[in-house]
């Protein structure tokens, strides 16, 4: 990923800033600069909780050059408890036990490394609550 | 009141891992089938489905490439993109373009030549299809979002492994009968079952393979195709196009596709049929698990029920209604972009009744159902022979 995206998506990423309609309240993560329920154009930025739930996973056996070091890990999609939904990797946590429903807490991770002179994407992963 | 539409050739490039062929070629050879199929000696305008040439060729700027090295150039002609739904949505334009009145005879194909780089750089090339900064930047794969459709169908709605195994065999039994199949060997449920593990609860059998190929069709004016075609006339009937998220999580419901039934609604409304009225259908394959979530989404059997139908029979040849009688992408193989454009040939050929072992008995209304990424657009294609 380029040094630009890295940088411009550090809102998103590591503070978890989404965008709030002022008008009908729906949440866009990442934002948005219109509002696909009311077409509203005015939003408030917010941060999201970190608390949610598993609302499906996969466990990937054979996963993209940059996260093969990595297999066989965890990812799926987690609802927070403002309703809004993201994808993440599933960390810390036995890959057989990991179970949809359960309570994730969202934090702090790494994510990928560009090769040696790249840059370290950092993010958000899931970890059992 | 506008133009009906007929085509009048078809024509598929040899499909397979084609190291010793290019983009350029094996696009060509699909088109000069197809047009030597329709008899014709003129191409007013031409529409290329291409997902990525320049991931997995570093070559853009094809509609030119392609019209130049096709013997048709300063034709005017178009590259879409719509990932893996390229080709369905070329097909689209080309209809839309002479419903117009602005051409008569138009040349549509499709092409991916994806084995010019390793199956990584595959993976990551078809993954752009996904929402690269909210998806594929943590780690999911494409097997792995179908992975993720898969465990919520079976959780929700109580869908088996064994179900699952059962769209691979039956595509597999299919493709047998396809002298064009990139895989046409016979599969058991056990094999896919035991096979290698991609992304849980999906294996390797329940994924579609890298495949080079192209595929085209000649479409032309109904009155047109009824002086001058040779062959049994197939009518575009009706088509439908729609959207939706391209990241799965997007989706209220992540074990539905609503840009499929929204294609699927526009395409009946337009050609004012029922889905009980078709006589067969080829559906978008990716995964085991697209097949089962397409059966619900077009209306062929109710929400949940798609893995109980197909353990039934229903959608295997001699059944009710059978689905993806050219082995689909499974089996057949999945050149993205050509996908949608040998969706339609399938369909042609089964309404001229030219399928050989695999012919649908009194096939007269086919339908066709290709779909990018994980559901984030689809287009619908309804055909029946006059």
């Amino acid at each position: 990923m380029s040094v630009p995206k890295s940088w411009r998506e550090m809102p998103h990423r590591y503070r978890l800033e989404a965008g709030k309609c002022k008008q009908c309240g729906f949440i866009g993560f990442p934002k948005r600069l219109i509002c696909p329920e009311c077409q509203s154009r005015e939003f408030e930025t917010i941060r999201l909780s970190r608390e949610g739930k598993l609302l499906t996973y996969t466990i990937i056996h054979v996963g993209p050059t940059k996260f093969n070091d990595q297999v066989p890990y965890a990812v799926g999609v987690v609802e927070l408890k403002e309703g809004v939904r993201l994808l993440s990797q599933i960390a810390d946590c036995d890959l057989q036990k990991i179970k949809t429903g359960m309570p994730v807490h969202i934090e702090f991770r790494r994510i990928s490394e560009e090769g040696e002179a790249g840059v370290i994407n950092y993010g958000y992963k899931c970890v059992p609550a | 009141m506008h133009r009906e539409v007929a085509i009048i050739g078809i024509g598929l490039s040899e499909w397979g891992e084609l190291w010793e062929k290019s983009l350029r070629d094996t696009y060509v050879e699909a088109a000069l089938k197809a047009i030597d199929d329709a008899g014709i000696d003129r191409i007013d305008s031409m529409y290329v489905g291409c997902m990525s040439g320049g991931l997995f060729n570093d070559q853009e700027h094809l509609a030119s490439l392609l019209s130049d090295y096709l013997g048709i150039a300063p034709v005017p002609a178009v590259r879409v993109e719509s990932a893996c739904a390229s080709g369905g949505l070329a097909l689209k334009m080309g209809i839309i373009e002479i419903m117009s009145g602005n051409a008569d005879v138009i040349l549509v194909g499709g092409v991916e030549k994806m084995t010019d780089v390793s199956g990584d750089q595959a993976t990551a090339a078809l993954a752009s299809a996904a929402d690269t900064d909210y998806e594929f930047h943590h780690g999911i794969t494409f097997p792995g979002l179908y992975a993720m459709m898969a465990r919520l169908h079976m959780e929700r709605y109580g869908t088996t492994r064994e179900q699952l195994a059962e769209v691979a065999v039956k595509n597999h039994f299919h493709g047998s009968m396809n002298p064009l199949a990139q895989y046409p060997s016979q599969i058991t449920r056990e094999m896919v079952m035991n096979s290698v593990m991609i992304a849980d609860p999906l294996r390797i059998f329940d994924c579609s393979p890298i495949t080079d190929g192209a595929a085209a069709v000649v479409i032309c004016p109904l009155d047109m195709a009824q002086k001058i075609s040779k062959h049994p006339i197939i009518k575009i009937r009706g088509f439908g196009h729609a959207t939706g998220p391209i990241a799965l999580h997007g989706r209220a419901e992540m074990c539905a596709l609503p840009a499929v039934s929204k294609a699927a609604e526009k395409a009946y409304q337009m050609a004012g049929i029922k889905p009980e009225q078709l006589d067969l259908v080829e559906v978008h394959d990716c995964f085991t698990i697209a097949e089962l979530c397409v059966l619900e989404a077009i209306g062929l059997v109710a929400k949940g029920k798609g893995g109980e139908a197909t353990v039934s029979g229903m959608t295997r040849l001699g059944g009710k209604i059978p689905v993806n009688t050219s082995g689909g992408l499974k089996s057949k193989g999945h050149p993205v972009g050509a996908t949608g454009v040998a969706q339609a040939i399938e369909i042609v050929t089964q309404l001229r009744g030219k399928a050989g072992k695999r012919q649908v008995e009194k096939a007269r209304i086919g339908m066709t159902q290709n779909m990018g990424g994980s559901g984030g657009s689809s287009i619908i294609h309804i055909m029946e022979v006059l």
